[in-house]
């Protein structure tokens, strides 16, 4: 018997499906085959373990649901920081200054390397990598290979891309926010989507203090998406709170999940987090999202002494670059998603839902 | 009510997933649970871990039907925690004995024995989703775990009709039990 009908056919039996007739042949077939008989006691017992585990996995989404909830009422204690937040943390109260705690880890890691014989007191611009990346030849090649492959003769006219860094939407009419430093540096600009499709677009507002800009795609090409998955949120976010970004730091997207660890940025900056997660040149300017799918900060740079002090801008700051944008006689007239669909989703379908919305921006 | 009515009521309404009945659950006894793993080496992360465990065991004793519990559900909860958190001590080598007030405790090795079996089951089955690979993860995921329907499934998953996704699914399905069953009988 055929595997495949086979499967149906338990399927349906357990679920009873059949009618009586088919169900009466069916027995028979199983009493006078005992090798059709054990594949479908396997096949019972498949199902069954199926079943148990929807049941165990919504139960134990209840669960969550109920210890949030208490969480907030504080009869549950909320969780503790872990590692290097708790020792930012201690630092913090002696010195509310994020740079010391920076200078810690940078000291840190010079200390084991054992390389270095004196440590950079200032900590300052200088030791802050912006992650937009300076593509390296071969993998200029793999991605002109890419393309190639996928016969996008436009890109021919987009040349080679000298930099690359992320972007995600927030508006579905083709907005784009991404690092100021990363528009500041390209003279044409490209995005393109997971899927490998090129648009181009423009910058049509940066701001350098908070290092965001506003990117439109103008290429007819685009087509407009209607509702967002994931939400930009106002509000700050706590501390220790468990957060995930999405960036292209190589020609594919690439997910990381960290921490906020500080809820200041580079030397006090409040307007950024300190967060903890591994970035590498290429993520500048992908979304920084909280468990419930709501956008909270946009990665910027990391401290390049120090191993897991990234920076990232705060989001209630795409909302001010769209006022100020809109004073500045931009008449687009934007508006930033306010619902998350992705909460209570695993992570699995949390990117499944959003990696197509963030975007590879590209220039030269 | 009585005591055990009462337990009696709690527990199928956790078979049932009823969230009101997991909350009240939770009110009663999670501050006692929690001070007995940070009186006792741990944090409260790990108490979280410990009374969701606990709640899972009380809900496959929930659903297997056997409802008699022969004591308070708030004793049997304290001591399937208080079983939970030796072990857990006892693996990460944090030793010494309880700090505890003195609480009446019940035998519940056999219970937890059972949960293990399940707890071994579901991590096997989890194993198995994880190794057969997408489409197929998402696909058995929608329809066995998320019980989303196959018209509903063929849209997400843009196959041209429902017919496709379920030839697919029962695909699907031989490669999840070639899995399943491959590691399923190593462990036996």
């Amino acid at each position: 018997m055929d595997e495949l009908l086979l499967i149906e056919t338990v399927e349906r039996y357990l679920k009873g499906e059949m009618t009586q007739k088919e169900k009466e042949f069916f027995e028979d077939i199983r009493k006078n085959n005992p090798a059709i008989d054990q594949m479908v006691v396997e096949q019972t017992f498949l199902f069954h373990e199926l079943d148990k585990q929807a049941n165990i996995k919504a139960f134990k989404h209840s669960l969550y649901e109920v210890e949030n909830k208490l969480a907030e009422e504080g009869i549950i204690n909320k969780s503790q920081l872990k590692g290097k937040a708790k020792v930012v943390f201690l630092w913090k109260k002696y010195k509310r200054n994020i740079a010391v705690a920076a200078s810690i880890a940078g000291l840190v890691s010079i200390v084991t390397t054992a390389l270095i014989s004196s440590y950079n007191n200032n900590i300052g611009k200088s030791n802050i990598t912006y992650l937009i990346d300076k593509m390296q030849v071969t993998e200029k090649k793999v991605a002109q290979l890419d393309h190639t492959i996928k016969e996008k003769a436009r890109l021919e006219s987009a040349t080679n891309p000298n930099y690359r860094a992320t972007g995600f939407l927030i508006d579905g009419k083709g907005f784009i926010v991404t690092n100021a430093h990363v528009v500041s540096r390209m003279k044409t600009i490209y995005v393109e989507n997971n899927k490998g499709d090129y648009f181009t677009a423009e910058s049509i507002y940066t701001d350098p203090v908070s290092d965001l800009a506003v990117l439109k795609i103008n290429d007819t090409a685009y087509k407009t998406v209607y509702n967002l998955p994931y939400s930009i949120n106002k509000s700050n976010s706590d501390l220790g709170e468990q957060i995930f970004t999405m960036g292209y730091p190589r020609n594919e997207i690439v997910y990381g999940e960290g921490y906020v660890s500080a809820k200041s940025g580079n030397e006090g900056d409040s307007t950024a987090y300190q967060v903890s997660v591994s970035v590498n040149p290429g993520n500048s300017g992908g979304p920084v999202l909280n468990k419930n799918g709501e956008i909270i900060g946009i990665i910027t740079s990391k401290n390049s002494s120090a191993d897991g002090v990234v920076f990232a801008a705060k989001s209630k700051n795409i909302y001010k670059l769209i006022e100020a944008a809109k004073k500045n006689g931009d008449t687009s007239n934007i508006k930033l998603p306010n619902n998350t669909g992705l909460k209570g989703l695993d992570r699995v379908q949390q990117i499944k839902k959003m990696e197509d919305y963030v975007f590879m921006v590209v220039g030269n | 009510m009585t005591n055990s009515e009462q337990d009696k009521h709690l527990l199928e309404g956790v078979a049932l997933n009823d969230r009101k009945v997991i909350e009240a659950i939770y009110r009663d006894n999670y501050p006692m649970i929690q001070s007995l793993i940070l009186n006792n080496n741990g944090n409260s992360d790990e108490a979280r871990d410990i009374f969701q465990e606990a709640m899972i065991v009380v809900y496959e004793k929930a659903i297997s039907g056997s409802f008699e519990l022969h004591c308070q559900l708030k004793t049997y909860i304290y001591s399937v925690c208080r079983r939970l958190w030796l072990k857990r001590l006892q693996q990460l080598q944090r030793y010494g004995s309880l700090a505890e007030n003195v609480e009446e405790t019940v035998s519940v090795e056999e219970d937890l024995e059972v949960h293990e079996k399940h707890n071994a089951d579901f991590i096997m089955m989890e194993e198995a989703m994880n190794k057969i690979g997408e489409p197929c993860k998402s696909l058995l995921d929608a329809y066995y775990i998320q019980k989303k329907n196959m018209l509903e499934i063929a849209v997400d998953f843009g196959y041209t009709n429902a017919d496709n996704a379920k030839t697919q699914k029962y695909k699907c399905l031989v490669r999840l039990k070639k899995l399943f069953f491959a590691q399923y009988k190593k462990g036996l």
